[in-house]
């Protein structure tokens, strides 16, 4: 007895010592997830990135100005002239009042930072956020060594990385930790039964639905779990209590979100968690009843309540087929269905096809965004069947929707990266675990010692690498044990730990083996680590609203667009209307403080139809369709100078089609003519048409590199020419004379 | 926040304010270009009838190397008289762009050309909408509407009474006697909307050269044939091109005249009514309009709003002022309209007037949401064009402006705090009954 009280007292010191180290380690993947984004800021300074920031940055000043009740009823009228857009209404308010929070927060600590900074650094901070929900959902699933390790990953996986560097203020940046804490709390609630965490399952959902659209991932992914639970027998309280509280107060909470509403009721994307809710109702009764009726009587209940409830059930589809099939896009928005179906969007909506990141991913950009957890991830997936909890059960299937989804839009690799993580953490840890404890198990000298000593020598063999991978290394053995122990005392349904300590000394692999395997794996994570900090000092900390490109003559540095906000800001009229497609809308609004026709806010197909059929028509059609929208400039991109090759020509055909799917007169065929003979660096071709005088626009400004060029639409002419053919070739050489603004070069 | 709702005047207003002073648009300096000095005493009534209505003209031969439109880009006259038909080449820095610099910044001009009519006069005439017969030695011949007079000529002085129906430009006075006229004749595109025909032949006109036999059918016949046209430009400058130099003459304003056919014989011709009432609206001491005090407000309130709701009840006045040559005089019209538009005129109402320059209307914003604009679009014969437009949100419903409680919703709330109270009562019986 004392023997064993001795061990008692040794396991606590030892739990101890782990949850302190366990606590360091954490805060130290925090800080290394905040400042692996920060090269962005380092390298090129602290701004807001790409094209959405900007409005969201642009909706965080509005709100820290004008407080939640004037942004809830926000009318922005210089937005999608003439319509205006309700952004109060159709904006995913969770970012901004986030943002909006840690702003108020640090002024009311006196601590006077401006929005912009604050909204630059939401992303960075997020990031450790999500890595430490990440660390408590694989927590759950597998120990805290496997938290650690997944933990370790997130914070430096290139997916996130490429939507979360410091500047990159989009949704994405604070919705991956909801959807990573949701999970969490899911599964928490399912390990425990507790209603408390259910209810904060369901206030984590409703932070998510805040978020971002993704949020219907979550409220699909959870029923399919529960059916899968339910269908694999595992049917339990605990299940229930994690199910149907986030159904009910999750579809409240949500439908509170201006911008889902009453989505959260009508669209097919959230059927399935009421089909699912009334199912485990439906067994919840079984069970119960089956727990009263002696087994002959529950033969006929059963038979009874299968025949009606599959009356019920047929009717219930018939009334949901009927209501989704009476709907145009039967009920599913254009992006939700070109999941389903990923040739949908490029058939019938070009305006999401032209998108970039709504196109399916290349092979490449798998092993750029996770690296080696590729690799890793079928082996998490095994380390989850052994055994298989609740938990383990719904991180395959979470991995196995996650890889369907990302491989119709390379924007959803994003939510894969998380999966990716936890699988690999898994998978990394099981490894270690069992090298370490062959290592262990074969030190002759070291046999009859405790763990800590076998724990140090695998570390030594470590240490030059990577401080934090030591660290998890040294501390995995340990941890194990005691999520071990822990799980004695909760789960009696685990195996007896004697046997799986038998199991152990059996599942010994030989000693060299160990030692070189262990020695694999190192080297593998560190080139991760490489591959990771190599991805967020080069391929992904670019802002994209400042360009550089090196070559032989040094770092060349394109402010171009700045620049011409700059101008439009300083040289136009507070209410001129500017055009340009749609990419630039919000940089437009939020930089140059100016109205736009269109923005990427797509809500209307329509009006960016106009606006592509202005850009694909003849200057004089052009120029009416411009007038008719009051627009007094037009901001065209321009690549072809110094060779930048996302320019409005390389987006021209999706103008074109976009245009001629609302207006029929724009043919696509109509534009693809190869006449040229003028030279267009970027992609390397002859211009068609050269050395044309425009006649209804005039170019007012020209960046420094071409990249961005304005022109003014020209009034209508002041008197109108009479026919006389004689004259006309007299008056051709006066009007020519008359024509201003000869280009200058800008080198 | 009222910086916001600057009024926007389309087309080329904002050029035409710098050129018309708000307060006096009419011109005063007006240079005068002959071909040669003898012409000032043989037109001296037509000069003298503009001297006495206060203008300072500035006699100046065409070629003469010194004269220029313009110094340190200001322009030192408000309007210009070209009457030398043949010049080639101006002197000094005038060319035919300058000319129409001239006029597109908001300046007037008289045109008159003769049976020798340069290129450079055609070639301006042409810039403005009018072209003269290409035939350079045409001339508007009328064998049955030709003024009668002691010799028999060859029909190309005519006596024309076919006017443009307009107050505006020809005074409120009709005028009685035809108008003499010889020269070249010249035709409008139809679908030029800014020129108008103010002077047209008769139908059994002509154009081409008297002294010839005729071998081709005439180019120009009847009615399509202008004598005398007028022009307002897109930023009101307005322009009167004239066939002939000669109708402006002291000559033809004393002369006598009588149509051939008709028995009735003028002792003056209609030519020095016609040129002065022509000549007034020209030089824009008629049918000048302007807008003022352009307000909106909500009714019952005082104030301009930035924005409005939808459904908001809202008034709309401005004031119309005509120049009268000395003063603004309050404009009387009623098919004034103003148009709440956004695309499309959502609202178009007729303004009520109170007969004094003040009008007026109310109207109910309609139930869309989006930026609106106020315009009004004035344009008609003779007055110059009105384009007022006036920005203006119209925002929805904040979230707190719907109704909150609706009758048809009672059911509703009845069942769902039914609903809670059974629970309530549910819960406390299964709990505590045993």
């Amino acid at each position: 007895m004392a023997a064993s009280d001795a061990h008692k007292g040794d396991v606590s010191m030892r739990n101890a010592f782990g949850s302190v180290l366990a606590f360091l380690i954490l805060l130290l993947i925090g800080v290394l997830a905040f400042s692996i984004r920060l090269f962005s800021v380092i390298k090129y300074e602290s701004v807001i990135h790409e094209f959405d920031p900007y409005f969201n940055y642009r909706v965080t000043q509005f709100l820290t100005k004008n407080g939640i009740y004037d942004f809830w009823n926000w009318f922005d009228d210089r937005t999608w002239y003439p319509l205006g857009r309700v952004i109060g209404g159709t904006v995913y308010p969770g970012l901004t009042l986030t943002a909006g929070t840690l702003y108020w927060l640090l002024n009311s600590l006196n601590i006077p930072l401006s929005v912009e900074t604050v909204c630059v650094f939401t992303a960075p901070i997020f990031s450790a956020f999500a890595s430490w929900a990440t660390y408590l959902l694989t927590k759950e699933v597998k120990g805290v060594g496997a938290g650690l390790t997944a933990a370790a990953l997130l914070a430096m996986v290139p997916s996130y990385i490429s939507r979360s560097v410091a500047g990159s203020y989009d949704n994405e940046a604070v919705a991956i930790f909801a959807l990573i804490f949701t999970f969490y709390l899911y599964l928490k609630t399912l390990n425990t039964g507790s209603l408390f965490y259910a209810t904060l399952n369901s206030l984590s959902y409703f932070y998510m639905v805040c978020s971002w659209g993704g949020y219907t991932f979550i409220i699909n992914l959870i029923p399919m779990h529960v059916l899968l639970c339910i269908v694999t027998g595992r049917y339990s309280s605990r299940l229930y209590i994690a199910y149907a509280p986030l159904v009910v107060l999750g579809t409240l909470l949500a439908a509170l979100v201006p911008v889902v509403g009453f989505n959260a009721v009508m669209t097919s994307e959230h059927f399935a968690s009421f089909l699912v809710f009334i199912i485990i109702h439906v067994v919840a009764l079984v069970y119960y009843i089956k727990g009263i009726l002696s087994p002959k009587m529950f033969k006929v209940a059963l038979a009874l309540v299968v025949s009606v409830g599959l009356a019920v059930c047929f009717a219930m589809v018939a009334v949901l087929i009927a209501l989704v099939a009476s709907s145009p896009t039967k009920g599913w928005s254009g992006r939700s269905l070109s999941l389903l179906d990923p040739t949908y969007a490029s058939k019938y909506i070009p305006i999401i096809a032209s998108v970039s990141e709504h196109q399916p991913p290349t092979w490449p950009s798998y092993f750029m965004d996770i690296n080696v957890l590729a690799f890793l991830i079928p082996a998490g997936i095994i380390a989850c069947f052994s055994p298989l909890s609740d938990a383990s059960s719904f991180v395959v299937l979470y991995i196995v929707l996650s890889v369907y989804f990302s491989g119709v839009m390379v924007r959803l690799m994003l939510v894969l990266a998380p999966a990716a993580c936890i699988l690999s953490g898994i998978a990394l840890s099981q490894a270690f675990d069992v090298f370490t404890r062959s290592i262990k198990f074969q030190l002759p000298s070291l046999s009859d010692h405790s763990h800590i000593d076998a724990g140090d020598a695998s570390s030594e063999n470590v240490v030059l690498d990577d401080t934090i991978k030591t660290d998890k290394s040294e501390d995995t053995p340990k941890e194990r044990t005691t999520k071990r122990s822990k799980k004695k005392e909760k789960e009696p349904v685990e195996k007896p730990p004697s046997k799986s300590q038998l199991k152990k000394r059996l599942s010994v692999l030989p000693f060299e083996a160990s030692i070189v395997a262990v020695f694999l794996l190192v080297l593998l994570v560190a080139f991760y680590v490489v591959h990771c900090v190599w991805a967020a000092a080069e391929a992904y900390s670019a802002p994209s609203i400042v360009l550089t490109s090196h070559s032989n003559d040094g770092l060349h540095v394109f402010d171009d667009f700045r620049e011409a906000y700059a101008w439009l800001s300083h040289n136009t009229d507070v209410d001129d209307k500017v055009a340009s497609w749609w990419d630039y809308g919000y940089q437009t609004t939020a930089m140059a403080n100016r109205t736009v026709i269109v923005d990427n806010n797509t809500w209307n197909n329509t009006h960016i139809a106009t606006v592509g059929t202005a850009m694909s028509s003849p200057e004089k059609a052009a120029w009416e369709i411009f007038h008719s929208l009051d627009v007094k400039y037009v901001l065209v991109v321009f690549g072809g100078l110094v060779g930048y090759p996302s320019d409005d020509i390389n987006k021209f055909l999706w103008m074109v089609r976009i245009g001629g799917g609302v207006f029929p007169h724009i043919k696509e065929p109509d534009y693809l003519r190869d006449d040229g003979k003028a030279f267009d660096r970027v992609r390397r071709t002859e211009i068609g048409k050269k050395y044309f005088k425009l006649t209804h626009f005039e170019e007012v400004f020209t960046t420094h590199h071409w990249m961005v060029r304005i022109y003014k639409l020209k009034p209508p002419k002041n008197r109108i020419r009479g026919k006389n053919k004689r004259s006309k070739s007299k008056t051709s050489s006066t009007t020519t004379s008359k024509r201003k603004g000869t280009r200058r070069n800008p080198f | 926040m009222s910086k916001k709702l600057i009024v926007l005047f389309l087309g080329l207003i904002p050029l035409l304010c710098t050129c018309f002073s708000p307060d006096t648009p009419s011109d005063r300096r007006v240079l005068v270009l002959l071909d040669d000095f003898a012409i000032k005493s043989s037109h001296s009534i037509f000069f003298n009838n503009l001297k006495s209505r206060g203008f300072d003209l500035d006699f100046k031969l065409a070629h003469d190397p010194t004269i220029s439109l313009q110094r340190y880009g200001q322009y030192l006259y408000d309007a210009l008289i070209l009457f030398s038909p043949s010049i080639e080449r101006f002197g000094g820095s005038i060319d035919a762009a300058a000319i129409l610099d001239f006029v597109d910044s908001g300046h007037d001009l008289i045109v008159a050309a003769s049976s020798n009519a340069s290129d450079l006069i055609r070639e301006i005439a042409t810039e403005c909408g009018v072209d003269f017969d290409e035939d350079s030695s045409a001339m508007v011949i009328d064998h049955s509407g030709y003024a009668v007079s002691a010799t028999e000529g060859d029909h190309t002085l005519i006596a024309s009474d076919d006017f443009i129906k307009s107050d505006v430009i020809l005074g409120k006075e009709k005028i009685k006697a035809p108008v003499l006229f010889q020269g070249i004749g010249h035709s409008l595109n139809p679908s030029n909307s800014l020129v108008l025909k103010v002077l047209s032949a008769s139908p059994s006109a002509y154009s081409a050269n008297p002294s010839s036999k005729l071998t081709s059918p005439p180019s120009l016949t009847g009615t399509s044939i202008s004598l005398v046209s007028v022009v307002q430009a897109r930023n009101n400058a307005r322009i009167l091109i004239s066939g002939s130099l000669s109708m402006f003459s002291n000559r033809f304003f004393q002369s006598d005249v009588q149509k051939a056919g008709s028995p009735t014989k003028h002792d003056k011709s209609g030519n020095e009514q016609f040129l002065t009432e022509l000549s007034k609206w020209v030089f824009h001491e008629r049918g000048h309009l302007k807008a003022v005090n352009v307000k909106h407000h909500k009714i019952g309130e005082v104030e301009e709003p930035a924005l409005y709701r939808i459904n908001d009840d809202l008034e709309y006045s401005v004031e119309l002022y005509e120049w009268s040559g000395k003063d603004w005089e309050p404009y009387v019209a009623n098919d004034v309209q103003v148009q709440f538009y956004m695309m499309s005129p959502y609202v178009l109402k007729t303004l009520s007037t109170d007969s004094k320059g003040y009008y007026f209307t109310s109207f109910k914003v309609p139930d869309v949401y989006g930026v609106f604009q106020f315009k009004v679009e004035y344009e008609r014969l003779g007055y110059t064009s009105l384009s007022l437009s006036k920005q203006i949100p119209v925002r929805p419903f904040r979230h707190n402006e719907y109704e909150r409680f609706i009758p048809a919703a009672y059911p509703y709330y009845g069942a769902a705090f039914s609903m809670m109270a059974g629970f309530f009562i549910f819960t406390a019986v299964h709990l505590y009954h045993k």
